[in-house]
């Protein structure tokens, strides 16, 4: 079978044809040149001028640190979303092994789902050679996915850069956390760590020790200023409890928000990050410096891509 | 004496057992297919091309009387290799022993029942470890009082031999593992019963090559074990302290390659067991010497037996006293071993003990073995006829029309299916509902023991798949630790670091990272070969989906398909790739996936060159022991799919 033309393929996820997402997520993480502009007119058919509007899913990003229990939690979350009637696609990011290049993708083997059901698409990505953060192909696949799908999670591990990448390309966040660990509220103490949208307590059956947890994170919230920021507890083994509430809670944050000024403001980020990747500081400084390029990203039209940004940072900068 | 037989169905398994006990086998090991071990009936999805395959299949208490049809159950010693489902085979057992009218207090026998070397090794778990030890307690608790001649448990360091485990870690998790189990079960006990409890846990243990170790190994253990009794658990009766344990020889050394000569290792291991009378095994089983070309006829069987009646009645290996009584080279390596396994046993304890643990285990048994794996591709550690002294005479013993190997007709599937469908339909369905009902509510409460609603159920008729699905309903489904992620990356050398430069080319080339998907189909738990070609891989630089045991075709094409992987590499060591195989390539051809398969495992000649007529690029076996070269291959055979140049360079 010869790979389809870009250009169909986008046309397809717009059209909600979940069945060219595998393909497309291919081409997506096709580093070629010839690759790179394939992967333009593909997302040139799910940008907001091609949809006339934002993409119609919900971009949730799953973080927090290893072992606090994201895998198991969302196989449970994806059972609920299905209960519901959502589509969902799951991107799993992973670590990959430094010295190799490769890696071990499984967190995959701990998401239950049942292979006839193709309103379930999960895929797992090494994060690459970008530590911790999400590489352009994740951020990419997210926005073509969002097209198609009803829900897009980008799974991620730790906290750090994954997570402020997490935050700049989601609509919701929901940092995990496992009751005894006082890792997260350190981080959120200290203002190591952003605010998340939500927070989820794992392991609720551990009952004293993670209601403790859930009192805790709360009122460091409060004194954060954050009090409406929700704190749901969750038990993803049966008999599960609180999955629902998360669920609930993670489409309220979405109702809240403002959703196009938030997926501007990812968009912009993205062609900046895209920018500095490809072309160095060095391009950056040709352009004034980060806050001069933030500026002239924000005086551009809304409706433009990520592609579409890149390359006028790039012709600002004297380099096309 | 035994050997570990029974396949098919219950009514040739029951005849081979007669002819054995006839041949001078004083007692019974039964082996029972994978859907059996795993809680599914034969008509399961997952049932598959597994009917039969490894061992006997068990469904309900018909199958079972079947099965022992004319052996008298109250002068018979019975092994049963089953695990998870292990509480339900013993009912059916004392189900057919009670309908035949023989006391349950006669009942003499083990169910091997040890479930964390089924998360760490041989993959026939069911229900996730909490639950799986509370079945384990209770069966326990149940039977010192009702069955008392029966061992509940068989704790296995055999099998971690078998997954690469050094013989340090063969103690060390085993001996940790039986903590587990007393520690549990001290919970469901009354403090003067417990010495009891202690004194019926018996083990089941592996004997390698390197014999004068595995002979130290074994009376290191027995040391531990009693110190173990007395120090943490205050017993004090020496007959409670005695180490007792049985002994089937390793199988991993068996080789494909010059496979007769598998006869002589399988006799050097059985002198680990017997030489010294103070570590001599109470029972011994031996495989025979074709298991790594498929499975063993009955000749092949009566060859392993007539090994044991040699060193029995030929020898004089049973006229003496220990031989090692004051030998100090013996007394230092059982010394070196003992503090080697009192370490290791410290590291799992800091864990948490064997349960939570597992994780931890897994990984480094992942290790162990690659280590192995990696001495042997080099060289450093010999293996006659494989890595040298390779040229040979053709072997008659496989000039026969079999191949040298017994063959399961698949018409055994379709009777099963159709046998199971037709008890479900003439038994009195209102009983079975209602014992079910009661199972389900004793499983809820975990002060209840599962045995007694569970003999309920045999007796009504239930199956072993609707047993097994009323726990999983219950308890919830389970993937155990694959070990892979955590296992450190292989050490550097230069053919590994040559391929890491082609597969970085070919990634180049293609765009995106070479992405394989290791695969296993079907219910075969043995993972060794699939972890070890995946943390290959992924220290070859390839992106590597690897989802564990288990898998059904439609799972592997869908997760092919939405990963985007160049190529799959499904591994089967169960007999069961004539079905498996060809229902993953047609699952694939369904989805659309147009990717390259491999397999690997243990598969016959004939069928290796069928299974390439199919569709298959290229089938690896036992033989082809350099995992480096296999994945050198596999980058070949993705860059010539894709048009690119593999560079050889």
């Amino acid at each position: 079978m010869p790979p389809e033309g870009a250009a169909t393929l986008g046309r397809r996820l717009r059209e909600r044809d979940r069945s060219a997402a595998p393909q497309a997520l291919n081409l997506i993480e096709d580093r070629t040149p010839a690759g790179r502009e394939r992967t333009r007119e593909l997302l040139a058919e799910v940008s907001p001028a091609a949809l006339g509007g934002e993409a119609p899913g919900h971009l949730v990003g799953l973080t927090g640190p290893p072992g606090a229990g994201k895998s198991t939690l969302l196989s449970a979350l994806v059972a609920e979303w299905r209960s519901r009637g959502r589509t969902v696609a799951v991107l799993a990011v992973d670590p990959s092994s430094k010295r190799s290049g490769g890696s071990l993708l499984g967190d995959r083997a701990r998401i239950a789902h049942d292979p006839a059901d193709d309103g379930v698409l999960i895929r797992s990505t090494a994060a690459g050679t970008r530590l911790g953060g999400l590489a352009a192909p994740t951020r990419e696949a997210a926005a073509a996915l969002a097209a198609a799908f009803d829900m897009v999670v980008v799974e991620t591990v730790g906290v750090g850069q994954s997570e402020t990448d997490v935050e700049e390309l989601c609509d919701t966040v929901a940092v995990v956390v496992q009751p005894g660990s006082g890792d997260t509220l350190q981080f959120l103490k200290a203002g190591i760590m952003e605010v998340p949208d939500v927070l989820v307590v794992t392991k609720a059956d551990l009952g004293e020790v993670a209601l403790r947890a859930r009192r805790d994170l709360a009122s460091a919230l409060r004194s954060l200023g954050r009090r409406d920021t929700p704190v749901v507890a969750v038990s993803s083994l049966p008999p599960t409890s609180g999955i629902d509430a998360l669920a609930d809670a993670i489409d309220a944050h979405r109702e809240r928000i403002d959703l196009p000024a938030r997926r501007l403001r990812s968009r912009r980020l993205s062609a900046l990050a895209d920018f500095t990747v490809e072309h160095g500081e060095s391009a950056l400084r040709a352009l004034g410096g980060r806050r001069a390029a933030e500026r002239l990203l924000a005086e551009q039209d809304p409706a433009l891509g990520v592609p579409e940004l890149t390359a006028l940072l790039a012709a600002r900068a004297g380099l096309r | 004496m035994r050997t570990y037989a029974g396949h098919s169905n219950a009514r040739e398994s029951n005849a081979l057992y007669r002819k054995n006990l006839e041949k001078g086998q004083t007692g019974l090991s039964i082996a029972f297919d994978l859907p059996t071990q795993t809680g599914y009936d034969p008509d399961h999805e997952l049932a598959r091309g597994e009917v039969g395959k490894v061992g006997v299949s068990i469904a309900h208490k018909g199958d079972m009387h079947t099965l022992l049809d004319g052996i008298p159950l109250g002068e018979m010693n019975t092994s049963m290799t089953i695990n998870a489902t292990a509480a339900w085979l013993l009912a059916l057992y004392m189900t057919v022993a009670e309908e035949n009218g023989v006391d349950r207090k006669l009942l003499q026998g083990t169910t091997q029942n040890d479930i964390i070397k089924e998360f760490l090794s041989r993959g026939t778990y069911a229900f996730p470890p909490g639950p799986s030890m509370r079945l384990i307690a209770d069966m326990i608790a149940f039977t010192v009082d009702e069955v008392p001649k029966w061992n509940p448990i068989n704790i296995c360091s055999y099998h971690l031999q078998e997954a690469g485990a050094t013989p340090v870690q063969e103690i060390a998790y085993s001996l940790s593992t039986a903590q587990a189990v007393l520690d549990a079960a001290r919970e469901r006990v009354d403090e003067a019963t417990f010495p009891r409890v202690f004194g019926r846990i018996s083990f089941f243990v592996n004997a390698g090559i390197r014999f004068i170790e595995e002979h130290a190994k074994l009376r290191a253990m027995s040391a531990l074990w009693r110190e173990i009794g007395r120090e943490r658990y205050g017993v004090t009766d020496e007959r409670h302290l005695r180490f007792r344990y049985g002994v089937q020889v390793n199988s991993l050394g068996l080789t494909e390659s010059q496979p007769e000569n598998n006869v002589i290792r399988i006799v050097l291991e059985a002198l680990a067991v017997t030489l010294g009378r103070d570590a001599r095994a109470r029972a011994i089983q031996l495989p025979a010497w074709n298991e790594a070309l498929g499975l063993p006829r009955p000749w092949d069987q009566q060859w392993s037996l007539r090994i044991q009646q040699i060193l029995a009645y030929e020898t004089d290996l049973l006229e003496y006293p220990d031989i090692f009584e004051g030998s100090k080279v013996v007394e230092a390596l059982v010394e070196e071993l003992i503090e080697g396994a009192r370490r290791e046993m410290a590291v799992v304890e800091e864990h948490g003990g064997a349960v939570e643990a597992v994780g931890y285990m897994k990984t480094q048994l992942v290790e162990s073995h690659r280590a192995r794996v990696q001495r042997i591709e080099r060289g450093e550690l010999k293996v006659v006829g494989q890595n040298v002294f390779t040229s040979t005479e053709p072997s008659p013993l496989q000039q026969g029309d079999d191949g040298g190997i017994l063959t399961v007709d698949p018409e055994v599937e379709r009777e099963q299916v159709e046998a199971v469908r037709r008890w479900r339909s003439e038994r009195d369905q209102a009983a079975v509902d209602a014992a079910l009902a009661r199972l389900a509510e004793a499983a809820r409460d975990e002060s209840r023991n599962i045995m007694g609603p569970t003999l309920e159920a045999a007796r009504a008729g239930a199956t072993t798949g609707e047993w097994a699905a009323v726990l999983r309903e219950v308890f919830g489904e389970y993937r155990a630790p694959t070990g892979v992620a955590d296992a450190a990356a292989s050490p550097d050398d230069d053919s590994l670091e040559q391929l890491r430069e082609r597969v970085d080319r070919v990634s180049e080339a293609l765009g995106r990272r070479i992405k394989i998907l290791v695969g296993k189909p079907g219910l075969d738990g043995h993972s060794n070969g699939a972890e070890q070609i995946a943390v290959r891989a992924r220290d070859a630089g390839m992106d590597v989906v690897y989802e564990g045991i288990r898998l059904t075709p439609a799972r592997i094409a869908t997760t092919a398909v939405q990963e985007g992987v160049h190529v799959v590499g499904l591994s089967i060591l169960s007999g069961s790739h004539r079905e498996l195989i060809p229902a993953v390539l047609e699952a694939l051809r369904g989805a659309g996936a147009d990717v390259p398969v491999v397999v690997g495992g243990i598969i016959p000649a004939a069928d290796a060159e069928q299974l390439r007529e199919q569709g298959v690029a290229r089938v690896y076996t036992p033989k082809d022991f350099e995992i480096t070269r296999i994945m050198g291959d596999i980058v070949d055979l993705v860059a010539e799919r894709h048009g690119v140049a593999a560079g050889a360079a």
